[in-house]
């Protein structure tokens, strides 16, 4: 009766560490990377060869590399040094040409108009991306800074001299080339998408020929017909900038492309919703603006961001017709026989700057995802 | 009815007036393009979008050129400045329509002249500033001296252009057999060349010219003497504006013509003022009214001089440091085929 222990009070015992061999890098390490006797020895050579490469990399990008060389007498850099040395990266070619590199043709002396138009355009994304400026202003904030770099740019008033577009070049040119394109081209893509979603033939009609016609051809034959085959048809006399021109065949092709994207997300958006906002009495517009585009988007933002990618870049294309954007301007400063063979170091360069841009606007878009994707998370 | 009749004599009247001063209107300009030029107030020209030694802003964004200078010599015999003059840079697709649709006034873009062309393309060419021709480049170990030796070598050679043609139909018409390496930018097949993927490179020998003189040591490379095709390369206006086309072509012609007489740019000032001969006096605009006649200032060639140099000078300046010699630019009396007709 009474040999009935008493109740054994329950004590967790104190964690422990998970061992040190399973958990943590190592465990990490040994799970991904040394599972196998085939995963280590995979491991090991491209390990080994990442090594080697980096090793060679940094001894030719750095520590046996020119940066900078004198002037002759003649005026023209005596580049013979950088020639001698082939083990190492002649980083001369950059420095002395990064002015024509960044801002092309720009008059030399009114240069820091385009570093602070390119400066205004990064302040534009950084502020456009905070969801704190996500209000009305914004479209404001949007017109107001683009008027004052159309006002640095072209200039002509406040004692700024006049620069034709003809001579803007480098990163301003792809930065205005992509902003405006895909700020253009976004509404326009969302109109074709529900055109071609519409119920009415013609609308629907005209929206698929559109489509199918633009993405029918290659944007370098796109920027052709802009530059070559439509002033042949234009009176005597008359010519719209070249520039102009390029940047209207960018933003039809663009909303081609972007158009698909989006009607994707309105065909991925379940039909119930669309009839639950039939069922509320909204109105067409009500119904898209409300309802089905802000799903839809919403959805798209992975694919949008990769097309966004793509026409950050497609905009080098607009060296076939002679504009001087960032590519062709670095393609044009190793013209000089001085500087003739220092290519991978100019386009290093120029990578650089496209991968920095395109970075941020892929790391922007998965926080963005994540954001909005959170009430799905359960 | 007498009246009537007198009507009809004074419209007589003002017709023989005006026949009579047709002449005279015809010498000032007849020409639409120069007439829209001064209204614009500055010469639009088409130039290469970037070409060492003949088209290509420099680092500081300055035009700066063979051809370019070419440009800016049209710009001073109708404004007397070097600097009313907006470069249209334009891609070897994009010269032609550039000119037939009036978006450039002259085209000054290392254009080869040729007889479809100069015929059906709604152009004209206004003579020859540069003489080119297709030719090779080999390593000076691999000990070859003539062209006709490259039987079985591997040439590198740039896709698209009249060089790969001419190539073809050279290699047909010699017999000869040969590996082509085909790559499309002339960095990359430059680099081939260098790092011995092929025997010789081909190209206009400008271009070799050009390649050999970047070199650590130029001396490893030889340029063979063989030459298998003709470039003439020349500015081109509009069809149909005569006046304008005989404008840029003496303004050619008065730079060979200023080099043949020894006027420079140094001297050109003094020899205005003192230089008794009379080409020199014609030439420089103060006998013989020749700048009117084409519609400019008698003192064109003079200013063009003063700002520029003369043909030698612009060679000089812009193809010497690329380690072109004269060759067939030299003047015609020194061997070349430089050859200007007489400026009066």
């Amino acid at each position: 009766m009474s040999d009935i222990t008493a109740p054994v009070r329950f004590t967790p015992a104190a964690p422990r560490t998970p061992p040190l061999l399973a958990a943590g890098p190592i465990g990490w390490l040994r799970a991904n990377l040394f599972s196998s006797w085939l995963s280590t020895a995979v491991t090991l050579l491209l390990g080994y060869l990442l090594v080697r490469w980096a090793i060679g990399f940094v001894d030719w990008a750095f520590v046996k590399a020119i940066w900078s060389v004198e002037t002759g007498a003649d005026g023209r850099p005596q580049t013979q040094p950088c020639r001698l040395n082939r083990e190492g990266a002649c980083w001369a070619v950059v420095t002395e040409n990064h002015r024509f590199i960044l801002f092309g043709l720009y008059p030399y002396e009114e240069q820091w108009r385009p570093l602070l138009a390119c400066v205004l355009f990064v302040g534009l994304y950084v502020v456009s991306a905070m969801r704190r400026f996500w209000r009305k202003e914004l479209a404001i904030i949007w017109l107001i800074t683009l008027t004052v770099i159309g006002i640095l740019m072209w200039g002509g008033v406040f004692g700024l001299t006049y620069v034709d577009q003809e001579r803007w070049g480098g990163l301003p040119i792809t930065l205005i080339l992509s902003t405006f394109g895909l700020a253009f081209a976004f509404p326009l893509a969302i109109l074709v998408a529900l055109g071609r979603r519409s119920s009415l033939p013609a609308i629907r009609i005209i929206c698929v020929l559109y489509v199918e016609l633009i993405r029918g051809v290659p944007l370098i034959s796109l920027l052709f017909m802009a530059s070559v085959v439509f002033p042949l048809f234009l009176p005597e006399g008359l010519n719209i900038d070249k520039l102009l021109r390029a940047q209207v065949a960018v933003i039809l092709f663009a909303a081609a492309y972007l158009a698909e994207v989006v009607r994707g997300g309105l065909q991925a958006l379940p039909r119930g919703q669309y009839e639950a906002a039939d069922a509320l009495g909204l109105s067409y517009w009500q119904k898209t603006g409300l309802i089905v585009l802000p799903q839809a988007l919403r959805i798209v933002i992975p694919p949008l961001v990769n097309t966004f990618i793509g026409f950050f870049k497609d905009t080098s294309l607009v060296l076939i017709i002679g504009i001087y954007d960032l590519t062709n301007a670095a393609k044009t400063a190793i013209v000089e026989p001085a500087w003739v063979g220092f290519g991978p170091e100019v386009y290093l360069f120029v990578g650089t700057i496209y991968l920095v841009f395109c970075f941020a606007m892929s790391k922007y878009s998965h926080g963005l995802e994540a954001e909005l994707n959170r009430h799905r998370r359960r | 009815m007498k009246a009537f009749r007198r009507t009809i004599l004074g419209a007589l009247g003002v017709a023989a007036i005006a026949a009579a001063g047709v002449p005279a209107a015809l010498a000032q300009s007849q020409s639409p393009t120069l007439d829209a030029i001064r209204a614009r107030g500055q010469l639009i020209c088409g130039v290469n979008t970037g070409l060492a030694g003949f088209g290509r802003p420099d680092a500081q964004g300055v035009w700066r050129g063979f051809d370019v200078d070419y440009c800016r010599a049209v710009a001073v015999a109708i404004f007397n400045d070097p600097n009313r003059v907006r470069f249209v840079p334009l891609t070897a697709q994009q010269r032609f329509p550039a000119i037939q649709s009036g978006e450039v006034d002259v085209l000054i873009r290392n254009t080869t002249w040729t007889l479809t062309r100069d015929v059906s393309l709604g152009l004209d060419f206004t003579g020859i500033n540069f003489y080119d021709g297709q030719g090779f480049m080999v390593r000076a170990s691999l000990g070859v001296r003539r062209a006709s030796e490259l039987n079985g070598a591997t040439i590198c050679v740039q896709p698209g252009t009249t060089t790969e043609r001419n190539l073809t139909d050279w290699a047909r018409a010699n017999r000869i057999q040969f590996t082509p390496v085909v790559i499309e930018r002339l960095e990359e097949v430059v680099q081939a060349y260098l790092a011995g993927r092929c025997d010789a490179y081909t190209t206009d020998v400008s271009g070799l010219a050009a390649t050999r003189s970047t070199q650590p040591n130029p001396a490893e490379h030889v340029i063979l003497p063989d030459v298998i095709s003709k470039e003439p390369l020349g500015p081109s206006v509009r069809h149909g504006d005569q006046r304008f086309a005989d404008l840029v072509r003496w303004i050619h012609f008065g730079l060979l013509t200023a080099e043949e007489l020894g006027i420079t740019q140094a001297n050109v000032a003094q020899a205005a003022a003192s230089d008794e001969r009379p080409a020199a006096q014609r030439l420089l605009g103060r006998t013989g009214g020749l700048g009117q006649m084409l519609g400019v200032d008698d003192a064109f060639m003079r200013n063009i001089i003063a700002a520029l140099g003369n043909y030698g000078e612009i060679f000089q300046r812009n193809l010497a440091p690329l380690g072109l010699q004269r060759g067939p630019n030299a003047l015609w009396n020194q061997g070349g085929l430089q050859y200007a007709p007489p400026f009066q």
